[in-house]
């Protein structure tokens, strides 16, 4: 089985399983303040961390590609405008794609 | 379809490309992942939630292994058990019934069934419903053509932390939050020259105990 696969099945249940938590396991009940506390930051956490690692990450090094680094900036003007999500993503790979053709 | 189910759907229409084009562009960027086209609709179909599949997907991608992809996507799913335990009185009949139904349960749905001060059963599951159908349709859509296009060439390893940006701004609205995802991008970049792929990010993780703090 590939890893691909792995993934595929492991993260599937995984995910019935904390959507359902409210409707059938939990009810009501309230998290305890301190396991919300650090619920509540844990999705920034892991999208900077995926930001970084998509942009520097290499194999045991930190890798510096123009047109990637120009791609993103391009987006943070597009986010900086309210641009909707999809259109972000556009322009990221529009102009990375774009720096490649020129140099 | 019941009355109230389609008005949850009708509220919902006017996002309906994001979903769509979302699906569309998970369907491209998990095929430069290694996914193949069943593996990635299926993921779409069960996992229905989208910044946790394009985590996994870029995670396989930058080689962190398999591992670190779950823990990833499953730690940024943690975040639909508040959701779940604030939306869990409006579901009604069988265990199994509502075990289903919460699976409608994505961050959309979610604020349009609460967008009048009490949450809404029927716009919940309207709204999710059409969401599910638009997230699987436009995977299956993003597979087909994402085989015929060059991942360099279309910029795909740009778009990748552009869309994780996207997602975090958000978020860093709120203090604790910007200081968790500082932290979480500073031990992600400091452990990348020293640690196997798949490691930094899900050390990064160890950010998320500023939220201990009261």
């Amino acid at each position: 089985v590939s890893d691909a696969w792995i993934v595929v099945a492991v993260v599937g249940a995984a995910t019935v399983l904390l959507k359902a938590a409210g409707p059938v396991f939990l009810g009501r009940r309230e998290l305890p303040t301190r396991v919300a506390g650090v619920v509540e930051v844990l999705a920034p956490a892991m999208l900077a961390a995926l930001v970084v690692t998509q942009l520097f990450g290499g194999d045991r090094e930190l890798v510096f590609d123009g047109p990637r680094l120009l791609g993103v900036a391009a987006a943070g003007v597009a986010l900086v405008l309210r641009a909707p999500l999809i259109v972000v993503i556009v322009v990221a790979g529009a102009a990375a794609g774009l720096a490649r053709l020129l140099t | 379809m019941p009355g109230r189910l389609r008005d949850g759907a009708l509220a919902a229409l006017p996002l309906a490309p994001g979903p769509l084009l979302f699906g569309a562009s998970f369907g491209v960027l998990a095929a430069d992942a290694g996914l193949n086209s069943v593996a990635t609709v299926l993921m779409s179909a069960t996992t229905f939630a989208g910044s946790a599949q394009f985590a996994a997907a870029s995670v396989l991608e930058t080689g962190g292994g398999a591992i670190a992809a779950i823990v990833v996507a499953v730690l940024l799913n943690a975040r639909y058990v508040p959701l779940s335990v604030s939306v869990a009185s409006i579901f009604p009949g069988s265990r199994r019934r509502r075990l289903v139904e919460s699976q409608l349960i994505v961050d959309e749905s979610w604020a349009l069934a609460g967008r009048n001060g009490n949450f809404e059963y029927g716009v919940l599951v309207g709204a999710g419903l059409l969401f599910y159908v638009l997230w699987v349709g436009g995977t299956a859509a993003g597979t087909i053509v994402g085989d015929l296009l060059d991942p360099e060439a279309i910029g795909l390893d740009a778009a990748f932390p552009a869309l994780f940006l996207a997602l975090l701004v958000p978020y860093v609205r709120a203090r604790r939050s910007l200081v968790a995802a500082v932290l979480a991008a500073a031990i992600t970049f400091v452990l990348i020259p020293v640690a196997p792929p798949g490691v930094p990010v899900v050390a990064a993780a160890l950010a998320c105990l500023v939220g201990l703090r009261r």
